[in-house]
This record gives structure tokens, C-alpha cells and sequence, in this order.
């Protein structure tokens, strides 16, 4: 929720495309419009094939960025945060992302990973991305320089942070359209890890199944709010300029913010529709600011309603966590979550919130101290984990992620 | 097709012939006869290769050979810097129906443009006596050596691996793990 630059706009993939025009494949608007998706250099896939199985559709693992942040999101995903174990040495950490970047090859292609006692769970990659990214641990542990936003965010009066979903060494982000598939990468890629690490904690995410939408719409949380409306294009200019880090040994790589923000649905209900619609500035129908028609026009913060009040509200959402500083511009990629409800509550649900940026302190931090100073939707919203990653670069065949720091 | 083939491949020997005339043997004769056979080495290759982690005593190594010759090829011996002794295992059923490995007669047989699978509880590459601990993420060399002589050398990296144990029946019927499993 933090930060309403966001949005989950993005552009299809090819192969998400490909296969919406699958049925007219041999039209020239399609093939055109797929052409015009190469150009902008999206994952490749080909184009002539027609109606194939969105399980087949692949991304790419290696570049020069990781797969899995300018990648439209998928539709499930799981985060796992790592801690290391004592005796992972330098050595151990490159022996780990060898075995790792080999394995989250392997599968994102559509094949097993080498020693997979499962294979055939393995040939159905859905758009596959695995990302990694490093905490403060693990870049100690490899004597690398950190930058110096990487360390637990400055403590906000509005967290109630719980160590079960904060921090760790390694990060391990899978997503894919198929939720058996990230199951079976999830499992994989643990295996793979045992020597070196273990699992500190685990999150599980969702946004609306494949297909179910037009690409590219923006995401709902489950509060009903579109959320993320002014999230940078994929392919744009500012994407480029807000998430990738251009020199040292994460050029090529950004920096990650993963935040558990608990949503309270329960009290959520005790709201009417207009008291939802102020909290956030927007319109709940179509995510409009409440001085506009649609969703994508720019809100009007000057506008005052006839008692002389500002129609977005001193202390709605939006307003609060808007800048027109295109230095403090996040990217987010984020994803809801639906848990077991306890203790005689019927939910418990919320945001598993992740943005992407090249300088945490310098883009995100401005952002939140700015919620946690005031925002209405504090009131319905806390932050119950708080996790801070650099994501390396992206490796090419035969590389692995983690090379650029821990190469001999 | 096949006389397309057979011309380019003439065409190839009789480049790679006049190529070795021009830099260091002037007597080589130019004539129709066919390059010499190429070696089981030169045909054989592994592909999907791994050998399982294990801190000590024995491991196994996978993957699947790949023959690119016409004739059958077939894997004698095979060495290691991970281990002074490694034999060639099959996993096949005991009097008691168990299954157990043994070391395979007569070697691996390739066939001809075909593969030959090496699998947890099938055929695989046994190291008997790991010099160190073989870790995940590291890679150990192998040589196969083949019926002509010829060899082929490839690199197979670690992984942890909990299978692969099977029990082995040695000379003496003694019956051991097959690497130490996690």
C-alpha cells in the first residue's frame, strides 16, 4: 500500500499476447503488435506458434537483469527469506548460487533441474521467474561492499514487525501462472540450499489467476482499492531510471523492499463506501481519483468541495504517499495473501507489499515516512514484516546470479 | 541424402588431410580412402551430468551418455580425481529380490546413435573411495574410457541428493551404502 506511484501496469508478454491473439495468430494486427512488443526487447517466444499452453510460455532466466522484477507479474508467487548457516564461507556462497542459478535455469526453461527426483513436475515452466536477491548477512559474509541502504529500514511508529516475516540472508522470489509449478520450484531450489542455508521464512502470494483479466489491468487488494495505479510502465524510460542500479557490483541489479502489511478486513467492514473512497483518494468503482472520470487521470489535489474542503483529502492514501519528484519514484510488484484465520477472527489477509528501486533510502524511505506521518489507511493497515535485499544483476548461460560479488 | 552426407564428409577429410599436408607433412598422400574411423572418445559425449555430495566412503555420478557414431561404443573403465576406485554398477534384483548393485559385466554399451541413461537406482559411475568430501556446488572431472582405448573427459557438478541408496553387493556379498545421503 505504501506508495500509491505503483501500479501494476505493465505490458504483456509475448507470450501472453501470443496467445490472447492465439485464435487470429495469422492476423496482421497481431503479428504487428507482437513485433512492436520484440522491439521493445521482451522475452522472446515464437512468434508463429499459435494457441500454445500459457504452462509452456517461458521467460527468459538469464539477461542482464534478473528475470522477475520488469516482468509482468504472474499470477502466484512465493518469497522465501534464508537465513545462512554458520560455516557458509565465501566459498560456500559461490558453491550455493552455481547450484542455484543452474537449477532456476533449468526449470525456467521448462526442464528439470539436475537431480530432480520429480522431473515431470518440472515441464510445466507457466512463465517461470526465479530472483535472488542478497541480504546484509550475506554480502558481510562475502567481504563485499554493501551499499548503504542495505540494512533493516528505519523503524516506523506504524510497524508491529514480527521476526517470523523480517529480514534474512538470501532471498529467493518464484513466480509463475501456476501455482504447482512454484510449489515444485519452491521445493527444488530448498533442496538445493539445505547444505547452506535455511529457510527463516516463507510467504505466499496471489493476484488474479491467468487469463481472468486483461493484461496489464491493474491489481485489486483485497480491500477492493485498485492499487497501483502510477506504477511505471514496463519498457518505460522511468522504470528504467527508478530500478536498475548502474555501477558496482550490482549494475545490472536494484534494491528490493519486501513489507507484510496486515490488512484488517474485519474493521475494514465497519467502513461505508464513501469513508473507503476518501481513505485512499480514489474511487472504488474504477480507481478514479475522486476528481476524475478514469483511472489513469491526474488527480486534482487543488480542487475544494462546497463546505471549502479538499475533495482528495489532506490525509487520504494517495495524496500522502504521492511526489512529484521523479527521484523518489518506486516500482512495485507486489501480491495479496490470504492466511488461516485465528483467535476468532474470520480473515487474515493483506499485502505481501514489494517495490523495486536503485536507492532504498533515497526512494522508498521518503515515501513511507511519509505514511507513517500520516495516512488514513493506517488505520486499517499494519506492517508486520520488513525485509531489505540487493538484487544482483542477471547472469548470462553458464554464469551464475551472484558472480559479479562473489566471482574468484 | 545419405550420398550428400557421405560427399561432405569426404570433402571434410580430404580438407582437413590437405590442411595437415600444408603445415607439417608433406608426404601425405591425397586419396579416396576414408579419414580414419573416428574413436569411441570423439563420439561419446554426457550430457545432464551430476555426481551426489557425500562427506566420505562412496558417491555415485548420473547423467546420460549420448553416442553420435553408427556403431554401438562401449564404456570399459572410467577414473576420477574424487576417487582411486570406481567401477561401472548396475542395479539389478538378488536371489531375495532386493535390489542391489553389482559392477557391470562387459561395461556400458552405448548403442549406436542412441543414449545410455545413468540413474539413481539404475546404471551409474560408483566411486568406492572418495579422497575428500565431495560438496555441493563443486565440480569433479571423470574419464571414460572406451573398448578402442579411447577416451573422454568431462566435468560433473555436485548436488545433494537424498536417493541413491541402494546397497551394494560386493566380491565378498558385503553390503554398503551408496554415499552417505543427507
Amino acid at each position: 500500500m505504501a506508495g500509491d506511484r505503483s501500479a501494476e501496469s505493465g505490458r504483456p508478454s509475448p507470450s501472453r499476447r501470443q496467445f490472447l491473439f492465439g485464435g487470429a495468430a495469422a492476423g496482421a494486427g497481431a503479428a504487428a503488435a507482437i513485433g512492436a512488443d520484440w522491439a521493445l526487447g521482451q522475452p522472446s517466444a515464437p512468434v508463429a506458434a499459435a494457441a500454445t499452453l500459457n504452462g509452456e510460455a517461458t521467460v527468459d532466466f538469464h539477461g542482464i537483469h534478473q528475470a522477475g522484477i520488469a516482468t509482468p507479474a504472474q499470477a502466484h508467487s512465493v518469497l522465501l527469506g534464508l537465513d545462512l548457516r554458520p560455516e557458509t564461507d565465501r566459498d560456500a556462497l559461490r558453491r550455493m548460487m552455481r547450484v542455484l542459478s543452474d537449477d532456476a535455469s533449468r526449470m525456467c526453461r521448462g526442464e528439470p533441474a539436475l537431480a530432480d527426483s520429480e522431473p515431470e513436475l518440472a515441464t510445466v515452466p507457466a512463465n517461470l521467474t526465479v530472483t535472488f536477491g542478497f541480504g546484509p548477512g550475506l554480502v558481510a559474509r562475502a567481504a563485499g561492499s554493501a551499499p548503504a541502504w542495505l540494512r533493516p529500514l528505519p523503524a516506523f511508529t506504524i510497524d508491529r514487525l514480527d521476526p517470523a516475516y523480517s529480514d534474512g540472508d538470501l532471498l529467493i522470489q518464484i513466480a509463475a501462472d501456476d501455482s504447482f509449478t512454484v510449489a515444485h520450484a519452491a521445493r527444488m531450489l530448498l533442496k538445493d540450499t539445505r547444505s547452506f542455508a535455511s529457510v527463516r521464512w516463507s510467504q505466499t502470494g496471489f493476484r488474479r489467476a491467468y487469463g481472468s483479466e486483461k493484461p496489464g489491468t491493474t491489481m485489486r487488494n483485497l480491500f477492493g482499492q485498485v492499487d497501483g495505479t502510477t506504477n511505471p510502465s514496463l519498457g518505460s524510460a522511468l522504470l528504467e531510471k527508478t530500478v536498475w542500479i548502474t555501477d558496482g557490483w550490482l549494475a545490472g541489479g536494484t534494491g528490493m523492499v519486501v513489507r507484510r502489511i496486515h490488512m484488517d478486513l474485519d474493521k475494514w467492514d465497519r467502513l461505508d463506501r464513501g469513508g473507503r473512497e476518501q481513505s485512499v483518494g480514489r474511487t472504488l468503482g474504477n480507481g478514479a481519483p475522486l476528481t476524475g472520470q478514469g483511472e489513469f487521470d491526474e488527480p486534482d489535489f487543488a480542487a475544494v468541495n462546497g463546505a471549502g474542503f479538499p475533495v482528495i483529502p489532506e490525509f487520504s492514501h494517495m495524496r500522502r504517499a504521492r511526489t512529484d519528484d521523479a527521484g523518489t519514484v518506486i516500482f512495485r510488484r507486489g501480491y495479496n495473501y490470504d492466511e488461516a484465520p485465528a483467535g476468532g477472527s474470520v480473515s487474515d489477509s493483506g499485502l505481501i507489499f514489494i517495490s523495486f528501486q536503485a536507492d532504498i533510502d533515497a526512494q522508498f524511505v521518503p515515501i513511507q515516512r511519509r505514511l507513517d506521518q500520516l495516512d488514513l489507511l493506517n488505520e486499517w493497515t499494519t506492517p508486520i514484516g520488513s525485509a531489505v535485499f540487493a538484487i544482483p544483476p542477471g547472469c548470462e548461460a553458464g554464469g551464475y546470479v551472484g558472480e559479479t560479488l562473489l566471482g574468484a | 541424402m545419405n550420398i550428400r552426407i557421405l560427399t561432405a564428409t569426404a570433402a571434410a577429410a580430404l580438407l582437413t588431410l590437405g590442411l595437415a599436408a600444408c603445415t607439417s607433412a608433406p608426404t601425405v598422400e591425397t586419396s579416396n580412402a576414408a579419414a580414419p574411423a573416428a574413436t569411441a572418445g570423439d563420439e561419446v559425449s554426457i550430457s545432464d551430468a551430476w555426481v551426489k555430495s557425500a562427506p566420505e566412503g562412496m558417491s555415485a555420478a548420473f547423467g546420460q551418455l549420448v553416442n553420435a557414431s553408427d556403431s554401438d561404443v562401449t564404456v570399459v573403465s572410467a577414473t576420477s580425481e574424487a576417487s582411486p576406485m570406481i567401477e561401472l554398477h548396475e542395479t539389478v534384483a538378488n536371489d531375495t529380490g532386493e535390489m542391489v548393485m553389482r559392477a557391470k559385466e562387459g561395461g556400458f554399451v552405448i548403442p549406436a546413435r542412441g543414449t545410455f541413461d545413468l540413474t539413481p537406482g539404475g546404471n551409474h559411475i560408483m566411486l568406492m573411495g572418495l579422497q575428500k568430501p565431495l560438496v555441493a556446488g563443486e565440480e569433479t572431472s571423470f574419464t571414460l574410457t572406451f573398448s578402442d582405448d579411447s577416451t573422454y573427459t568431462f566435468t560433473a557438478p555436485v548436488k545433494d541428493y537424498s536417493g541413491a541408496n541402494e546397497t551394494y553387493e560386493g566380491d565378498g556379498g558385503m553390503k554398503m551404502d551408496m554415499g552417505s545421503g543427507n
